[in-house]
């Protein structure tokens, strides 16, 4: 929790504030988030700004009957019920709350899928414009040298990656976009398990992971 | 123009509804917020019939979830949006959008009164901050929250470079983390 490096960039706390963000992207920043608390506080600001907004913005008349019918919604008892935000599960487990809701679980309930060299990844279900996977690194492993088409956020859930930039550990989050190759490597201690979301398919440099990328959907 | 209100009242008024049922005090902060909800969704790309409608269901949310308001995190305004702003995300954008986990506040206990002190004064410097933000800085900001629009489509819309957008947001941002301070 306190030992948090890499952040999400202010850009996003505010997309993520603002509500533009594809499904992925918000699932990431939750992530992120449940993780990490400069980050949430920096979100509460941002909600703050909206509010802000909303307080300052100009009014558009509401109908006659608005007030009586929001009154008829609430007696009629047709509002699903109201959902706690799930509690923290104070680190007892690998993913945050946000996650555990796509998996259905921990760690040990992700349907995990091999993609070569001992690498294994989960595609979770999301809406089409951006995707989110897990993936599963073995300590000390490579992931083939990619560049990227569009913004590739990847957050550290269990173990370390380093990287041509620095070393990512638990909660940290690197955000890669059209600028930088790299070749994460897991670190040695421990299998590193991430969740990654991008808005566009990686460019893998070498011929194989390039040919192989429709079908692992990386 | 906007109208003129102690913003601590607001969180009287969540309390009597909270405890009372209170229709009385519902019907006066629906009176302030709904047309602000209303302007906010149809600026977000709502007719005028989905936004009453998704209106409604906003302010009878806010009803239903007043035993989660919390004033010493946020303020009524800020609350508002949020419940806003994922009406907005469900009805208009149709897309999911995760919260995080919640932080362990501890068994159901009233908040410290300084606390909602420091937080409503802090909501009420940002309000006049943004209001005193340059007309161009404040447009984009808005833009950026109820325009339902990323900044490459702010950039088409405005005919703006996306350079200029992001810095312009950064630099309204450092204002208001200025005034803040
Ligand atoms: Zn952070
Ligand atoms: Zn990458």
């Amino acid at each position: 929790m306190h030992n948090v490096k890499h952040h999400l960039t202010d850009q996003l706390l505010m997309a993520y504030s603002a509500g533009t963000l594809p499904e992925a992207f918000n699932l990431i920043v939750a992530a992120h988030v449940s993780m990490c608390d400069d980050c949430r506080a920096q979100l509460a600001s941002f909600d703050s700004v909206g509010g802000a907004l909303l307080d300052g913005t100009d009014s558009q008349p509401v109908a006659e009957d608005c007030f009586a019918e929001t009154m008829r919604l609430i007696t009629s008892g047709a509002l699903s019920p109201v959902k706690r935000p799930s509690p923290s599960a104070q680190g007892a487990s690998v993913l945050p709350a946000p996650l555990r809701d796509y998996v259905g679980g921990d760690v040990d309930k992700v349907k995990w899928k091999p993609i070569g060299m001992g690498v294994k990844q989960a595609i979770l279900p999301t809406s089409k414009e951006a995707s989110a996977r897990l993936l599963y690194i073995p300590a000390g492993t490579a992931v083939p040298d990619h560049g990227h088409r569009g913004m590739e956020l990847t957050l550290v859930l269990q173990g370390a990656f380093v990287d041509e930039t620095d070393r990512f550990g638990r909660g940290d989050i690197e955000i890669a976009d059209e600028d930088l190759t790299h070749t994460p490597v897991a670190d040695i201690g421990e299998d590193c398990i991430c969740l990654a979301a991008t808005d566009a398919p990686l460019r893998f440099n070498k011929l194989i992971p390039r040919i192989a990328q429709p079908f692992f959907r990386i | 123009m906007k109208t003129k209100y102690d913003p601590t009242d607001w969180i009287t008024h969540m309390t009597r509804i909270r405890d009372d049922q209170d229709q009385t005090a519902f019907a006066e902060l629906f009176q302030y917020f709904a047309p602000r909800v209303k302007a906010f969704l149809m600026r977000s790309g709502a007719d005028a019939t989905l936004a009453e409608e998704c209106t409604q269901e906003v302010m009878a949310t806010l009803w239903q979830k007043a035993h989660l308001f919390d004033a010493s995190r946020a303020s009524v305004a800020t609350w508002v949006f949020t419940i806003a702003r994922n009406r907005k995300i469900d009805a208009l954008r149709k897309q999911r959008r995760p919260e995080p986990e919640d932080l362990d506040w501890g068994p159901e206990e009233e908040p410290d009164q300084a606390d909602i002190l420091s937080l409503q004064q802090e909501s009420e410097q940002l309000g006049r901050a943004i209001a005193a933000l340059p007309a161009k800085q404040r447009e984009l900001i808005e833009k950026a929250y109820f325009g339902d629009l990323s900044h490459s489509e702010i950039a088409d819309q405005t005919g703006l470079p996306l350079g200029t957008i992001k810095s312009r947001i950064r630099l309204a941002l450092d204002r208001l983390r200025h005034a803040m301070k």
